[in-house]
């Protein structure tokens, strides 16, 4: 199984084995590790599930559609590197990407 | 369509002569048959006639999202309520305006409100609590919905805008009279009242604009939030603009807090059961205020209105034609949701409601709202061992706003 790096915003990293083909929200969940809140369940309709792309992973990651990009567009910390992360299929080829949370969902 | 004597039968009337926005519908908290109903013959359904005009009722869970997730489509001009502006105060805000507008004067607002701050604003809001909590008059009957309800979001507001203390019912009483017009939302506020009610909260927020500016002293409250993004440094100047985003900070953030702290002892009430899990497990206070914002849904819908043609769930939904995303009957809906009719205090996905909405527009202040009500039910839990519900609540006529004018309690200290 492929793993994946999420760091909490308080610096606390966690490895995690995921499961390719569901997406990166539903991975951190059932993981529990804390700070993806996903108020909507994966509908791209609720922004809690941002997170931060490691520069280096960006590429892979796929860049936001429109209607992503219109959520990340009301997101008080939002950067270069945000994306909703329900909206990121993992792939075996995600084996050893680097995610950062945000201090808070909102 | 006018309004009959009696509402018609929920099972047996022909569901063209049923009215989905008469506002008695929750006002005598008789709605839920008739949504039920929607969502199982006809979950997108037209209207043809009522006293708002045609429109569109859509009321499943996912119907809900998609549309509400739409912006391209089902746009929020030229207002999200289920009536039409009445064209002697238009007031424009940006829960009614679509992208680009939306998200610039979003985008300068949201800052206020997110959870950093929020976080400096916990003391301040705990002593409040705690002071309200501290005055209840134990050994009588007394209104929830005054004494705690009203009083504390009304003292929230003032908190959020460091509105002057004294003056802070006006903030109630402007909320009251933006939401009650009879054309608006089925309520009873004459315009005589509400206009000049309206130009009062005008001229107020445009003085207190001018003496905030003057004192420029970094402070982290709205106006001066406001003040200091350059997207609504000049928004005194525009003032149809300045009161539609004052009347929204205050509307949102109270009859929806407000009713949400009434529906707790409610739903408490009548199901003695999660009453009793609570009093064994506080934990479980923050899961339990997103299941009392989902029971209540405080805002039973919101209203888009169609760009252009569309077929939506195998209808044709025209060009201009009214859409109306019930809430309350998609947090209803057991498609979505499971034992949804059900108060159920430590649900595994508790967030999962729809009583904020979704999308852009989604509830700017949601966390605010989760943050107030925590609050108050942590320091519930400190000081009291029941707040009994003594008599039947008393709910306000409106198909918008969905919550109670009278809840007589006692309570009963630990
Ligand atoms: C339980 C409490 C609350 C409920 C149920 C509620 C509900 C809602 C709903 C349904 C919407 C529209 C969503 C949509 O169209 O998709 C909304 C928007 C909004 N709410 Fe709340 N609200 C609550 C508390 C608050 C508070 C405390 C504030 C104070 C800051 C607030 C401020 C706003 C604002 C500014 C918008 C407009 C957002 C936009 O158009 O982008 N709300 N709220
Ligand atoms: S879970 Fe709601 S946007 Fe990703």
């Amino acid at each position: 199984m492929p793993t994946i790096t999420v760091i909490e915003h308080n610096g606390q990293d966690h490895t995690i084995e995921v499961q390719s083909g569901i997406s990166l929200m539903e991975n951190v969940l059932s993981n529990s590790v804390p700070g993806i809140d996903a108020d909507c369940g994966g509908a791209c309709a609720c922004g809690t599930c941002h997170c931060f792309i490691a520069e280096d992973w960006s590429e892979l990651a796929g860049t936001a559609d429109p209607m992503e990009e219109s959520m990340l567009g009301m997101r008080p910390d939002r950067t270069e590197t945000s994306r909703l992360s329900c909206q990121i299929q993992v792939s075996d080829a995600m084996d050893g990407m680097v995610i950062r949370l945000p201090e808070y969902q909102m | 369509m006018n309004q009959p004597q009696q509402l018609p039968d929920p099972l047996t009337a022909p569901l063209e002569q049923i009215d989905f926005s008469d506002p008695r519908l929750l006002e005598q908290d008789a709605w839920r048959p008739y949504f039920a109903r929607l969502r199982e013959e006809d979950p997108v359904h037209y209207q043809a006639e009522s006293p708002f005009g045609p429109f569109w009722s859509i009321t499943r869970f996912d119907d809900i999202v998609a549309v509400d997730s739409n912006y391209e489509v089902f746009s929020s001009e030229p207002t999200i309520i289920i009536g039409d502006l009445t064209d002697d105060m238009r007031v424009e805000q940006f829960i009614a305006m679509d992208p680009p507008k939306h998200d610039v004067q979003r985008r300068a607002a949201q800052p206020v409100v997110a959870p950093q701050n929020l976080a400096q604003m916990e003391p301040l809001i705990r002593s409040r609590v705690v002071e309200i909590l501290d005055n209840l008059p134990v050994g009588e009957t007394f209104n929830w919905v005054d004494d705690v309800s009203i009083n504390l979001t009304t003292q929230m507001l003032a908190t959020l805008f460091d509105f002057p203390f004294e003056e802070r019912s006006k903030l109630t009483y402007w909320s009251d009279m933006a939401t009650g017009s009879p054309e608006i939302a089925g309520g009873d506020t004459s315009p005589e009242e509400r206009i000049p009610a309206l130009m009062d909260c005008l001229e107020t927020f445009t003085r207190i604009w001018h003496e905030r500016k003057g004192r420029d002293d970094g402070g982290f409250e709205l106006i001066s939030l406001l003040q200091r993004d350059p997207n609504t440094a000049d928004l005194v100047d525009r003032p149809m603009e300045f009161l539609g985003n004052i009347i929204l900070l205050i509307v949102g953030g109270n009859d929806t807090t407000r009713n949400s702290a009434t529906a707790g002892i409610l739903a408490l009430n009548q199901n003695p059961a999660e009453y009793d899990k609570l009093r064994a497990n506080h934990g479980l206070i923050p899961g339990m205020v997103s299941e009392i914002i989902r029971w209540q849904t405080p805002l039973a819908h919101m209203r888009r209105t169609a760009k252009h043609d569309v077929i939506f769930q195998g209808k044709q939904i025209k060009q201009g034609d009214k859409v109306v995303m019930w809430y309350l009957s998609g947090n209803r809906d057991e498609s979505a949701i499971d034992n949804a009719d059900s108060f159920i205090i430590d649900r595994a996905n508790p967030r999962h409601h729809i009583s904020f909405g979704f999308g852009i527009h989604r509830c700017m202040g949601n966390r605010l709202a989760e943050m107030q009500l925590r609050i108050l039910w942590e320091e519930i839990m400190r000081r009291f061992s029941h707040v009994e519900v003594v008599g039947e609540p008393e709910r306000v006529k409106s198909n918008f706003v969905r919550g109670y004018t009278s809840l007589p309690v006692r309570v009963h200290p630990l």
